[in-house]
């Protein structure tokens, strides 16, 4: 096997484990019919999923702490949303307060 | 398709095209940087078509780019890729309404269609949400990726733009009308604090899957299926 034929077989590997890690929770919903109290525990467990992903993207590069620019522009990103800012804002603040704490050398 | 567009106001039109223009410049980046590290052209751009989730794209990259064996980054990928499992159950009813809807959507799951629909309080408006997010950014991923890849050199760095950041921002503004409820606060909090402390013990993917062991300090309250809020913009 050449280097190319295994890159190409390993993408369309993980395409098909993606996809099928994404069917299992539409297929099973299609089947069965959920009570609003498991229903809302699987809204309570993408909450608990994505804000998992936040603090993990904002604070880490692998192991290593991400730096404070980052974590810094999170932050600040984090308080904007928990006071009511638009969206819009929140994003665009969380991007300049790390590209501006970058310019001024912040790691 | 019409009548999703009719529920989909411009606030929240608005917030889908700003995260598309952040997710091209990524895309431009991913491109980039992959074909610079001497991989085929053709790799990022069919990655990007039949993967479709940003994170473990970057992360099968860096593991081939170095060296690494396509197996190792293979299941790296995987791993990255199984909070899609939990995300499926919670979004899967929205994919109703036939087979191809159904694979279509699907495939389109990704961190940013989950969370705008996860903010959405009407099931027609997670429906327009979660479809609209999808389709727009699979076309501003997959235009980026492959404008990168025929040579978009000059941008490689997107952490001096701040994009690294407004990625978990993104995400972050989505839940955090979510938290306003007191158990899924301390859920999430708890979720939070067993992602951070098993990361650096763990590979990438799995502190975000342990993370879901913090619903166990929201148990003992009935959490409702109206705990999603509307928007704050």
């Amino acid at each position: 096997m050449t280097a190319a034929t295994g890159l190409l077989v390993a993408t369309l590997a993980l395409g098909a484990g993606t996809f099928a890690l994404r069917l299992a929770g539409p297929l099973l919903r299609a089947r069965v019919a959920l009570s609003p109290r498991v229903e809302g525990l699987m809204t309570r467990a993408t909450v608990v999923l994505l804000a998992a992903l936040v603090a993990t993207a904002a604070l880490l590069d692998g192991a290593r702490f991400a730096g404070f620019a980052r974590a810094a522009g999170v932050t600040v990103g984090g308080i904007l949303a928990w006071r009511g800012a638009p969206f819009v804002v929140v994003v665009l603040a969380a991007a300049a307060t790390a590209a501006g704490l970058r310019l001024l050398g912040v790691p | 398709m019409r009548s999703l567009l009719r529920t989909l106001d411009g606030p929240l039109a608005r917030d889908i095209a700003l995260v598309c223009v952040a997710d091209t410049i990524v895309g431009v980046s991913f491109g980039a940087i992959a074909v610079s590290a001497g991989l085929p052209l053709w790799l990022p751009i069919l990655l990007s078509v039949v993967v479709f989730a940003g994170a473990a794209q970057f992360m099968f990259v860096g593991i081939v780019a170095a060296g690494g064996n396509p197996i190792a980054a293979v299941v790296a990928g995987l791993l990255v890729n199984a909070r899609h499992l939990p995300f499926g159950f919670a979004i899967g009813d929205l994919l109703d309404g036939g087979w191809v809807r159904r694979i279509a959507g699907t495939h389109l799951m990704i961190d940013e269609s989950v969370a705008f629909a996860l903010a959405q309080r009407e099931p027609d408006r997670r429906r327009a949400a979660y479809w609209t997010c999808a389709i727009s950014l699979f076309a501003c991923w997959n235009a980026g990726v492959m404008l990168g890849a025929f040579g978009g050199n000059a941008l490689r760095d997107t952490a001096a733009l701040g994009l690294d950041a407004a990625f978990p921002a993104v995400l972050l503004a989505l839940v955090v009308p979510s938290l306003r409820d007191a158990p899924t606060r301390r859920a999430a909090f708890a979720g939070v604090l067993i992602a951070l402390a098993t990361a650096p013990l763990l590979p990438a993917g799995m502190p975000v899957l342990l993370a879901l062991a913090g619903l166990l300090a929201g148990r003992g309250t009935a959490p409702s299926a109206e705990t999603a809020q509307e928007p704050t913009s």
